[in-house]
Formats: structure tokens, sequence, C-alpha cells
């Protein structure tokens, strides 16, 4: 019986310390995707799109 | 010009326009993914750039309407892979370049433990960090990883699986401190513990 409990929180606590990590994942990706995006891809995209003649 | 394009106008201005609006809303995506394939955020604008230019380049092979963020994502991990198998300096770079991170982030308010998790990402095999990266953070299903990282949907789900064992167990017994060889020892034996749990799972 209290092997049975001990396997059922060490469970629990496996079980949100995964969570844990999930939300630290996600947060170091959208720290990154929350940046501001620097000029130099919008001005390259630019570039690219103007016709051939005027690059 | 004496390129001719079959079945399309080669110039055609809205689609253009179209394709171009979607593309720059992902470029937030793209540089965040490929800061964690890089680990160095220098070299991460690189590669999404190229990535960006490589999707705009082949816009007309893009159909207007289906999934462009798994489609970009496709593009800049290939491209990553091909540039890393010029390198043969790059596990060297890796390792570089997840030293320079770790002084870069010197932020005292940044919470120690995200340094901690992007070290032990670090130590990840590298088809499981993009698996756990895509499935756990860049929102993807295990289908979508699976058609970005070119293999089957089992694989994927196998992959996240190690890779978050892995990574507990890395965070739990602190491996990430990279003290030379006993790290890389310690890092060993839990990688073939993972390996062993997912295995009995």
């Amino acid at each position: 019986m209290e092997d049975h409990r001990k396997g059922a929180a060490a469970l629990d606590e496996a079980r949100l310390r995964q969570q844990a990590i999930g939300v630290k994942l996600r947060q170091m990706f959208d720290e990154v995707v929350n940046e501001p995006v620097p000029d130099e891809f919008l001005d390259i995209l630019r570039r690219a799109e103007a016709p051939a003649g005027e690059r | 010009m004496s390129e001719t394009q079959v079945g399309r106008s080669p110039f055609d201005p809205a689609r253009d326009g179209a394709f171009k609006k979607e593309l720059v809303t992902l470029i937030p995506h793209l540089r965040a993914f490929a800061r964690t394939l890089t680990g160095d955020p220098t070299a991460a604008d690189d590669l999404a750039q190229d990535a960006m230019m490589k999707a705009w380049d082949a816009r007309a092979s893009f159909q207007l309407g289906t999934n462009m963020k798994a489609w970009t994502f496709m593009i800049l991990r290939n491209q990553f892979y091909s540039e890393k198998r010029r390198s043969w300096r790059q596990s060297q770079l890796d390792q570089e370049a997840a030293e320079r991170t770790l002084v870069a982030v010197d932020d005292p308010e940044a919470p120690v433990a995200l340094d901690e998790l992007r070290l032990s990402l670090a130590m990840l095999p590298p088809e499981q960090r993009e698996a756990l990266i895509l499935v756990g953070a860049g929102g993807f299903a295990y289908e979508e990883a699976a058609e970005i990282c070119g293999c089957a949907v089992g694989t994927v789900k196998s992959r996240v699986s190690r890779a978050r064992r892995a990574l507990q167990a890395i965070l739990e017994t602190g491996a990430y401190d990279r003290d030379g060889a006993a790290a890389g020892d310690a890092m060993y034996a839990i990688l073939a513990d993972a390996e062993r749990l997912s295995t009995l799972r």
C-alpha cells in the first residue's frame, strides 16, 4: 500500500516536471519569436522582389 | 531571360504579394527554429535569411493555402543539414556556439533555468532535439513534424519521448555542467538509460 502510494507520487512528480520542461521549452522558443525582426530580413526580401533590372 | 515556366505566368504580382505577406509573418518563427538548431544567434539569422530566400525563389512551387509554416521549416532544416555536411568542423563549432550562447546570456534578470534548458538541449542528439522543438515548442502536430523531418510519424513520436526523458535526466543530474570528460560520460550514461527506458515502455 505504502509502496503503491509512493509510486503514484513519483509518477505525479515526473509528470509535473515534464510539464515544467514543456513550459520552459515554449518560453525559450517564444522569446525569440517575440524579438523584433532585424531590418535586414525585410531589406533582402524587398531587393529580391524588385525586377531584375532595378537590383 | 531565356527561362520559361510551364503552366504559370513567370510574373504574377498578386500571387507574389500574397506569398510575401505570409512569408513575412513566418520570419519570427524561422528565426526561433534556426536558433534552436544552431544555438548561435548570428549563425541562426544567416540560416533563417537563407531559408527565407530559398522559399521566395521556390514560391512558384508552393501551393497557396497549404501549410507554409511547415514548408518553410522544412526548407530551413534541409539548408541547415546541407551546410552542416559541408563543414567538417561542425561538431566543434556547435560546442563553441553553445559556450557563446551561455556567455551571451548575461542578463541577470533572465531565469537561470532557461540557460540550463538551453545547455541541456544542446546535449541531445540533433534528431531528438529538433523533434522535441517542433512538437513541444513550435506547435506542430506529430504528422507535420514528420513531414518536416522526412521521417515516419512513429519515429517522431519516439524521438520526442526519448528527448523528454533525456532532458529531464540531464536537468536533474546537472549534467549540463560542461566540465569536459565527466559531463560527456554522464551524458552517455543518461542517453543509454533513456534509450533503455523508452524500449521498455
